[in-house]
């Protein structure tokens, strides 16, 4: 493994390669390369098949507005492993257009898609480039540094109207709709007419129309309202007979503005708001988003801080997995009996969680080198009986209920199969990637913390069906086990904290990338700083919203019923698809 | 779960049938069985939610309550547990649930998020309470609350529907309020109810300043 | 052979089941409405039943655990309230939904701020308990509360205000003892180094 790391760690310097059409990023905190727009698309290819980088992992757009430019930044990875080459594509403001890599990674699809609702980036050459997050006819690219929400106060917080002389009342009473609304000049909302849904209605119904025999498709709707969305998640699936022959998910029903308020708050401001992200493992997103700052701070948190926080994100990881089997019960029919089982486990590592962070699920534990607050009196020994003795018998009695299972095997078995290829380009993540027979885990593939001295494999499954998605996940669940009982053993004494705690931390302006690997896959925050207690952009790489991409070809073909199956595969939490 | 007896105190009855006789009101033994039977929508919104199927789940179990049987359907639910943030998109589907749902029914808003915008109340695409467009009867404060405390948000729940009598009952007054207009999504949420107000605001003559943007300190 | 996997399952909810009654048999009356019953419920060898019967008995709650801020005053002899609060702002600076808002008392004669708040709210509808503006308080004045049953029939009165707000310190002293008589601590070291340290000077400014 190690000898490997050293020949995959290098980063190849591809302005010499491509000489003239990319230069190094030389700005002060910048890293990687910018590529002309005109030239994104040969470069891409040349990259993905002649140098190996064939994992899209996150498309970002940021608004350089005292530039005038857009950039759009690719992170790009090897799925053997290795850090990433990082690229940018700079734009004019108010011309921005990129071309769309579309059909080079369809990872981007959506990503891109986001970029244009958000930041008004239109990309040439995407098929289905609609709104994602907001709605159709939505007024502006909320993203846009000069785009103004009903409540705007100030660019940044903290607000000055809070202290000394505080306000009174709601803020909604400043509106004149008294609620958080806005309409363009000149609106007239008798003559508006929603639009909303008829691009995505057309692409259904041109399903099927050129078959020799001419059958009618329905076309359905799941959700946004439906008990096994998963939250508020609606699909759009035209069906042949019960076989699915086209799904669009529609998200957006829970777009909580996150990066754009994360762009008001202070860096410490924006730890409790990631608690919100994966509502279900938010010490995860804890651990993600102090990485990215960290190391834009060049901090390194004491040791003891880093064995805590690992103990955390593993808990987080079991918990989220025997959660997710649970959920995998429910939707194969089972309703309630075993997901109360695994609400039972789940309760008892709440319960650990409540005792050290304060908080059952949002735990805003982690902090800038180091953690809030050490582990109370008693819980170390409370792990220690849970890892050592619970958790693995539970775990056993999960695969003996449930691996065996003549109903499970039969339903799960070759349902939703997704391969190799098309894990890697839809730029699946976590145990959907594994359960396709790629061995890719950030912990292992560019090592963070402590995780290089931990003994734990990576866990690989070949089949990449809905079984083998499950099979990762307890496989996985045991590897965790494995960590936490290295963990409660070499858990040192001393500090919890690099330096003095502090509200306002000092961030370097610069740019970093920070990604662990969250129980449901790759969880990255971009951050640019521009040297001010505010992030300038502050970007999520959600796990979930980017492996919703491969839903679509888990499901043609398959039945109606086996929809639901795959997407409680997928295992999405719609606090991070959505943000 | 509830030792409380159905008897009026009013009646006497006699020693040898205690026990085994009880004289009530009918309006009593109405509102005693709805609020032991009180059937919530199986509807999540957000992180709330999580904490809302740990509710039913062993630890706190609400079957203790007469509410385990969550239902997909508003068609068959007494109440609707609006848990979590409310964007502008779910608006419009909430409203149409809510409208789905039969009389009498009750809404618990859940969390800080339902109850005000809670923490995402500054952004763009969040409403500023789910009562600015459906009524609400319990609010429960928190974020996310504890199942303990949206388990006494419930009970206050039962306790207002304990109180509630047939003849006074507004569920059952004549000209019973009509369902609410669902909002429309155009470049912003639109409520039918106040398209007026938005048409005398987007035709005002502009001003330098709009008044609705700058910050008005009073009080 | 068919069946086996699913029997095999069944027989795992059915061990539950028996469990919940040799569990009842085992520990007796202990069990239910007991401290000691709902911590052998929440222990990591539990068996059978797991339901804390809310609102009979309460799932206790640790000390760090969190909901809403309160303030914290020292209770004078004669009744009356000193807010530890000197309105220096860091809460409503920290807090990230801005949901603290503090009104800065003046002096009435010179202008000038005095160190307490005149009025202090909290919009308990925007506030997400994230314990920042007790965790970075320089005056220990601002603590997270363990009293989570608010539910309301409305939403007025969801703007806390100062009076609403103020928990005298033997309530934080009783339920956060451990943080307590730290910071007590922590606060009688500082005051014996700052009078270890005043007192050469004031011999030296007597001589």
């Amino acid at each position: 493994m190690s000898e490997e790391q050293v020949t995959v760690a290098q980063i190849p310097d591809i302005s010499l390669q491509f000489e003239g059409r990319v230069v190094k990023d030389t700005r002060a905190g910048y890293s990687g390369f910018i590529v002309g727009a005109e030239h994104l698309l040969d470069v891409v290819q040349t990259l993905r098949d002649e140098l190996g980088f064939d994992y899209l992992s996150s498309v970002t757009g940021v608004d350089y507005l005292p530039e005038g430019k857009m950039e759009v930044v690719y992170h790009l990875y090897r799925s053997i492993g290795g850090p990433a080459l990082v690229f940018k594509v700079q734009v004019p403001r108010d011309e921005a257009v990129v071309p769309s890599l579309y059909h080079i990674f369809k990872s981007a699809d959506w990503q891109e898609r986001e970029a244009w609702d958000l930041m008004g980036i239109r990309f040439v050459g995407h098929p289905d480039l609609r709104r994602i997050l907001t709605w159709e006819g939505f007024a502006g690219h909320p993203l846009r540094k000069d785009w103004k929400e009903p409540y705007f106060e100030e660019e940044t917080k903290p607000y000055k109207s809070r202290w000394p002389e505080g306000i009174t009342g709601y803020i909604e009473d400043n509106n004149p709709y008294h609620d958080n609304l806005q309409y363009p000049a000149g609106f007239d909302p008798e003559t508006w007419i929603p639009q909303a849904e008829e691009a995505l209605y057309a692409s259904a119904q041109k399903i099927g129309r050129d078959k020799e025999l001419h059958t009618d498709t329905v076309v359905v709707n799941l959700g946004p309202q439906h008990p096994s969305t998963h939250g508020v998640f609606r699909m759009v699936a035209a069906l042949d007979g019960e076989q699915v022959v086209f799904l669009k998910p529609v998200v957006g029903y829970l777009h909580r503005n996150h990066e754009k308020i994360g762009e008001r708050n202070t860096y410490l401001q924006n730890m409790p708001f990631t608690d919100r992200l994966d509502y279900v493992s938010s010490m995860s997103n804890n651990f993600g988003y102090a990485l990215a700052v960290e190391k834009l701070m060049g901090i390194k948190p004491p040791e003891r801080a880093d064995y805590i926080r690992v103990m955390m994100a593993e808990l987080t990881r079991w918990m989220n997995h025997v959660f997710s089997f649970g959920f995998l019960w429910n939707d194969l029919g089972s309703y309630f009996t075993p997901m109360i089982y695994a609400l039972e486990e789940r309760e008892l590592i709440l319960d650990i969680f409540e005792a050290v962070s304060g908080s059952r699920m949002m735990c805003n534990y982690f902090r800038f080198g180091g953690v809030a607050r050490d582990l109370p009196e008693g819980v170390l020994n409370k792990v220690k009986e849970l890892v050592f003795e619970r958790m693995p018998r539970q775990l056993d009695a999960i695969d003996k209920m449930l691996s065996t299972n003549e109903i499970v095997r039969n339903r799960c078995i070759g349902c939703g199969v997704l391969t190799a290829e098309q894990a890697i380009n839809n730029g699946a993540s976590g145990p959907n990637l594994r359960a396709s027979g790629v061995p890719y885990d950030i912990r292992r593939a560019d090592p963070y913390s402590i995780y290089d001295r931990l003994d734990f494999d990576v866990v690989v499954h070949y089949h990449g069906d809905v079984y083998d998605r499950y099979l990762t996940r307890l496989d996985e669940a045991r590897q965790s086990n494995r960590i936490l009982q290295q963990v409660v053993r070499d858990i040192p004494e001393g500090p919890i904290m690099t330096g003095k705690p502090a509200y306002q931390v000092r961030v370097p302006a610069g740019e970093a990338y920070g990604r662990v690997e969250a129980p449901k896959g790759e969880l990255g925050f971009y951050i640019v700083s521009t040297g001010k207690p505010n992030p300038w952009r502050y970007h999520v790489r959600a796990p979930s919203f980017i492996n919703l991409t491969s839903l679509e070809d888990m499901c043609r073909g398959g039945k109606i019923a086996d929809v639901v199956l795959n997407l409680g595969a997928i295992d999405i939490v719609l606090g991070e698809v959505d943000r | 779960m509830s030792d409380e007896t159905i008897q009026s105190s009013n009646y006497e009855i006699p020693p040898e049938m205690q026990g085994t006789v009880s004289i009530t009101s009918l309006d009593k033994v109405y509102a005693w069985s709805r609020k032991n039977s009180m059937w919530p929508m199986m509807f999540g919104l957000a992180c709330c939610a999580i904490e809302m199927i740990v509710l039913a789940a062993s630890r706190f179990d609400i079957a203790r309550f007469g509410m385990e049987v969550m239902r997909p359907s508003p068609r068959q639910s007494d109440f609707l547990i609006v848990s979590g943030t409310v964007t502008k998109k779910m608006v419009p589907q909430i409203v149409r649930l809510y409208n789905q749902m039969p009389e009498p029914k009750y809404v618990v808003s859940m969390g800080a998020c339902a109850s005000g915008g809670g923490p995402f109340k500054e952004g763009y695409s969040v409403v500023s309470g789910i009562d600015k467009y459906i009524p609400v009867d319990v609010y429960i404060p928190g974020c996310p609350p504890t199942p303990q405390a949206l388990l006494n948000g419930l009970i206050a729940l039962t306790k207002k529907v304990d109180k509630e009598r047939i003849k006074t009952s507004e569920w059952y007054a004549k000209g019973s309020e009509a369902a609410v207009p669902v909002p429309v999504l155009g470049p912003d949420l639109m409520d039918p109810r106040k398209y007026a107000l938005i048409y005398e605001q987007t035709h005002r003559p502009i001003e330098p300043e709009i008044p609705a943007e700058t910050e008005q300190k009073e009080g | 052979m068919t069946g086996k996997g699913f029997l095999s399952m069944l027989l795992g909810v059915f061990k539950r089941f028996v469990m919940t009654y040799v569990e009842d048999f085992r520990k007796g009356k202990k069990r239910y409405y007991t401290a000691e019953g709902i911590e052998s419920r929440r222990k990591a060898d539990v068996q059978g039943i797991f339901t804390i019967q809310y609102p009979e008995e309460k799932l206790p709650v640790p000390e760090e655990f969190r909901f809403l801020p309160f303030l914290v005053y020292e209770e004078g002899p004669n009744g009356e309230k000193d807010l530890r609060c000197t309105s220096c702002g860091i809460c409503a600076k920290v807090c990230p939904p801005q949901c603290i808002s503090i009104v800065r008392t003046n002096d009435p004669v010179t202008g000038k701020p005095v160190p307490q708040p005149k009025e202090f709210y909290i919009d308990v509808d925007i506030c997400m308990n994230c314990g920042l503006c007790a965790e970075y308080c320089p005056f220990d004045a601002i603590k997270m509360d363990h009293d989570y049953e608010l539910a309301s029939y409305t939403r007025q009165g969801n703007i806390y205000d100062i009076e609403r707000l103020s928990k005298p310190v033997s309530y934080y002293a009783g339920i956060r003892p451990t943080n307590y008589s730290a910071e007590e601590h922590a606060r009688q070291e500082k005051e014996a180094l700052k009078a270890a340290a005043k007192k050469p000077a004031a011999t030296e400014g007597a001589g």
